[in-house]
């Protein structure tokens, strides 16, 4: 317990002071929600859309895309290697990784949410035990996938390749950007397959609507299946160090 | 045995797909005694070592480590032992106090960080980031994280490669000051004058198998013999042998009788070297010949 809180510290330390990282968990999903705002400026139906959708992105981002691109760079550079060397028991160091992601997302929401009340009139949430819920299940669901993900980039050099390749497209169809019911049937269906469609109804509901977990029982399930299949992959394939060769 | 080995390797093997890196090592380390494991890239010298660890799993054979068996990967086994790693990378963020610091945190009681960077020669670097320090600085911190710990049990895999020759020095000192400490370290080198210098026994590997063990003095004494050479006009003589004191008596009588002087003379005590280079050569492979 002591452990993972030294873990945690010291990841919060770390993220501060690498400018790559802080960038894309703070600026982006900012710059993103001042761009889409400025576009949908006093389009009440569109702001309703983009700030549930810009939330779901912070979620990815701060988990997925940061565990992906920092696992694969700590497996190549050989930390995980050294760490396993230590008396530090592997949990202790996981909880600290993921205490850190969790607070990210938890900044990201704050600022997402407050900027959308103050900056765009969007309403506060109307249901916040949806919201934690949905976030809670977000998280597990893609810092899992992100793990799973950096077992099968082999170097730093491609993790942008191939985060990005699985990031851009889900975010595309994914209805962050304009409401999905204005997409094509055949990315629909793609889209209704694949979980950040689902984190992004789930918060959408909690923030904008005022709806219950209730009301999204089948977000829950797929991002719940989805989580499943992350977890399964991120312990099973686990490695502390990068492939030979 | 067991009650003053820190370390017992049985019948040790290991292979990566078809590739068999370890072939059955046998070897013991005693508790406090420097080991050095000595042998040319891909000998098996890394394998063993990360088996030893705790860090890769073996295939067969039987392994104790202070009385564990390393891949049970015990708390109390991983807090009793210090790891250098080859080529082995930190957090690049963190400043080397800090990264000490936090280190230090993982262990139940671990040596100070200050004593720890003195220790290593860090001083001048303590407070820069780890992404800015030079190889050299590196491998130091290497070092000190594995000491910062406070073990009592050392592994050292290539410790000094791309040192500069006093940053090895250095390094060589802080390893007899471990011994000192009545620590114990097992070595793994390539560089022969390193073996020499501080292992109290090396086992010379080769090919995942152990070609010879003891201490070098032994090995040197029971392996290897005496180099005379000189030149006679135009000829460049060079003779082996076991007892220089003879050879050299026969050729200064026969030189001073034909009124000839043995120029360029002189008279090589067998190194480790010559040893290591002997029954690398002689257990070379057919297939291997090229090399």
């Amino acid at each position: 317990m002591t452990l993972a809180w030294r873990q945690f510290r010291l990841e919060r330390r770390m993220f501060w002071r690498n400018p790559t990282a802080a960038f894309f968990n703070f600026m982006l999903p900012l710059l993103l929600l001042a761009l889409f705002g400025a576009v949908f400026a006093g389009r009440r139906e569109d702001l309703d859309v983009i700030v549930p959708g810009i939330a779901g992105v912070s979620v990815m981002s701060a988990t997925f895309i940061a565990l992906a691109y920092n696992l694969t760079f700590l497996r190549e550079q050989g930390v995980l290697k050294r760490l396993r060397g230590t008396p530090m028991p592997a949990g202790a160091y996981f909880a600290g990784v993921a205490a850190s992601a969790v607070t990210n997302v938890v900044l990201q929401l704050a600022i997402v949410i407050t900027a959308g009340h103050v900056v765009f009139g969007v309403a506060w949430p109307g249901d916040w035990v949806a919201l934690a819920v949905f976030t809670a299940v977000g998280v597990v669901c893609f810092a899992s996938l992100g793990v799973a993900l950096s077992h099968a980039i082999p170097n730093s050099e491609s993790a942008p390749a191939y985060v990005n390749a699985v990031f851009l497209p889900m975010l595309m169809i994914a209805g962050v950007f304009y409401d999905e019911e204005n997409a094509p049937a055949f990315l629909r269906d793609i889209a209704e397959v694949l979980p950040l469609k689902h984190l992004v109804d789930g918060l959408s509901g909690a923030i904008v609507h005022g709806e219950g977990v209730s009301d999204h029982g089948l977000a829950l399930l797929v991002l719940g299946l989805w989580t499943a299949v992350g977890l399964l992959l991120a312990i099973r394939g686990f490695s502390w160090e990068a492939r030979r060769g | 045995m067991t009650a003053t080995a820190a370390i017992v390797v049985n019948d040790l093997s290991k292979a990566y797909g078809a590739h068999a890196a370890v072939r059955g090592l046998t070897f013991s380390v005693r508790r406090g005694e420097v080991f050095g494991l000595l042998g040319p890239n891909g000998a098996g010298k890394t394998t063993t070592v990360e088996i030893l660890e705790g860090l890769r799993h073996r295939d067969g054979g039987e392994v104790s480590v202070l009385g564990f068996d390393p891949e049970q990967r015990a708390s109390e086994l991983r807090s009793r032992v210090g790891i250098v790693l080859q080529s082995c990378g930190t957090y690049p963020h963190l400043t080397v106090r800090e990264t000490l610091e936090h280190w230090a945190g993982l262990y139940p009681a671990p040596r100070g960080v200050e004593e720890t960077i003195a220790l290593a020669g860090l001083a001048e670097a303590a407070d820069r980031r780890a992404r800015t320090l030079s190889g050299g600085q590196q491998r130091r911190l290497d070092l000190a994280l594995a000491l910062v710990g406070d073990p009592e049990l050392i592994f050292l895999d290539e410790p000094t490669t791309g040192f500069d020759p006093a940053a090895r020095r250095a390094a060589w000192e802080v390893v007899r000051a471990l011994r000192g400490l009545g620590k114990t370290v097992l070595l793994t080198t390539h560089y022969l004058d390193e073996a020499q210098a501080l292992a109290d026994r090396v086992a010379i590997v080769k090919d995942g198998r152990i070609l010879a063990e003891g201490p070098p003095g032994e090995l040197i004494a029971g392996a290897a013999r005496y180099r005379v050479s000189y030149r006679l006009g135009e000829e460049l003589v060079e003779r082996e042998t076991e007892d220089p004191t003879t050879l050299l008596h026969e050729a200064t009588t026969a030189a001073l009788a034909a009124g000839q002087r043995l120029e360029e003379l002189s008279v090589s005590r067998p190194s480790l070297e010559d040893v290591y280079l002997e029954l690398t050569a002689e257990a070379r492979e057919p297939e291997h010949a090229v090399a």
